[in-house]
């Protein structure tokens, strides 16, 4: 398999960052009330992640070592508010229904988590590849809770009611509550899945999220490679 | 009084009516990483407090002298929000761990290690975009900065102390981890419906 299709199967399927890998839960949780949310915060992000990573690999040789962090942080702003302006300028009632959570992209860890552990080590058009694999493979995860949600909390799927008019929506599962529980059982589906996969001899790669641990999380950068872990009550630090 | 009055208002409803983590899910990050037991989870907790009230003053100030002035680029700048938020944000929490480690160790001690972790946390640039996107003012945002954050450390405190109960239970297995918290997550949001009514 050549690289670059090798990148988009990484990202959709191997390291599928909502269900392998549950990086990006904030946006996960909060825009996915319904499918074309999902797909529309999924495809502003796989924007930014292509054109960030495209980017920082042009850069990757100029920028020191020192200051990366800060210098992805710049880059990485300025795309997001760029799709910002497109987003409000071109598709207002999507812009009206993702608001804050646009430019919050900038602090998705999947964006500055490709940034640091790919596009900062690899040529230009893997790194574009890479990030249209994890941003698809992001926009598959939001829309798949979307539709659960959608589903379950008003009967319909993009916004086409699908379900007989004797069903009685779930209203939780649009609202808050419904988020943690659709995910709840995705990622207890998930773990079904990896220990069948353990068993079988193949092990998948564990979940980096920052319930796990934070192996590709940007806060890795950001507190030196030291983790918390919470067993050391005192805030022990640890080297990884 | 009506300013007292409408301040009030404001903490009590980012704080449980609009609780960060529990309806708008900024922070879930470290809401589920460092909630295993209560004394880490109140130590996060109260680092979250600490920078988020500052990070709101410093951010409100940027917003009201340079960002939204109209004497300085007839008012055109508010473009760069996002960009210099997120900078301004990750210095500060740098600058505010040099300046505990140096003049208050014993404080340094206790909120150190949380610090350098909270510079990604959503919630820091969320509650900087909410106070401008919201037309706070200087003390209105600082407050509600305020608020927001005592609203996480009790959610994350709560969890804490949900989960160490919860360690001693029997969960089927593919529950374990961090499913079975994201239930726990999803019954706690249900119970903060029940402050919808206190405004």
């Amino acid at each position: 398999m050549n690289k670059c299709t090798e990148r988009i199967y990484n990202g959709l399927i191997k390291e599928n960052p909502t269900f392998v890998l549950m990086l990006g839960m904030c946006p996960t949780l909060a825009v996915t009330t319904s499918a074309t949310n999902g797909i529309g915060m999924g495809l502003s992000t796989t924007a930014v992640l292509i054109m960030s990573n495209m980017l920082i690999s042009m850069l990757r040789k100029i920028i020191p070592d020192s200051v990366r962090m800060p210098a992805f942080i710049v880059v990485v702003a300025s795309f997001v508010t760029i799709v910002d302006f497109l987003l409000e300028g071109f598709l207002p009632g999507l812009y009206d229904s993702l608001g804050l959570y646009i430019p919050l992209i900038v602090v998705n860890c999947i964006i500055l988590g490709r940034a640091e552990s790919y596009a900062s080590k690899n040529p230009v058009l893997p790194s574009i590849f890479d990030g249209v694999g994890m941003g698809l493979g992001f926009t598959f995860g939001l829309t798949c809770i979307g539709i659960v949600r959608e589903l379950i909390g008003a009967g319909q799927i993009f916004g086409v009611q699908v379900m007989p008019d004797s069903y009685v929506p779930f209203t939780i599962f649009v609202l808050a509550p419904g988020a943690f529980f659709v995910l709840a059982a995705l990622v207890a589906l998930m773990n079904k899945i990896k220990r069948a996969a353990a068993k079988r001899g193949k092990p998948m790669p564990e979940a980096v999220g920052c319930g796990a641990g934070c192996a590709s999380c940007q806060n890795r950068t950001a507190c030196g490679g030291h983790l918390i872990r919470p067993e050391t009550a005192d805030g022990g630090k640890e080297k990884e | 009084m009506g300013d007292l009055q409408n301040l009030l208002l404001i903490a009590v409803g980012s704080a449980f009516v609009n609780n960060v983590v529990l309806s708008q899910f900024l922070g879930i990050c470290p809401f589920l990483g460092v909630s295993k037991n209560v004394k880490t989870a109140a130590g996060m907790g109260s680092a979250v407090v600490f920078v988020i009230t500052i990070a709101s003053f410093v951010t409100g100030l940027i917003y009201k002298f340079i960002l939204g002035n109209k004497n300085i680029m007839g008012g055109e700048l508010e473009y760069l929000n996002t960009i210099v938020f997120i900078l301004v944000i990750a210095a500060l929490v740098q600058f505010v761990e040099m300046f505990l480690k140096k003049s208050m160790p014993s404080l340094y001690n206790a909120l150190g290690v949380y610090l350098p972790l909270i510079t990604t946390n959503c919630a820091v640039l969320g509650v900087a975009l909410t106070n401008v996107e919201s037309g706070y003012g200087l003390l209105t945002g600082v407050v509600n900065g305020f608020a927001t954050a005592f609203g996480f450390l009790v959610s994350i405190v709560l969890m804490a102390g949900i989960r160490e109960k919860i360690e001693h239970n029997d969960i089927s297995e593919s529950f374990q981890g961090t499913p079975i918290v994201l239930v726990t997550a999803g019954l706690m949001a249900i119970a903060f419906f029940g402050f919808s009514g206190l405004i």
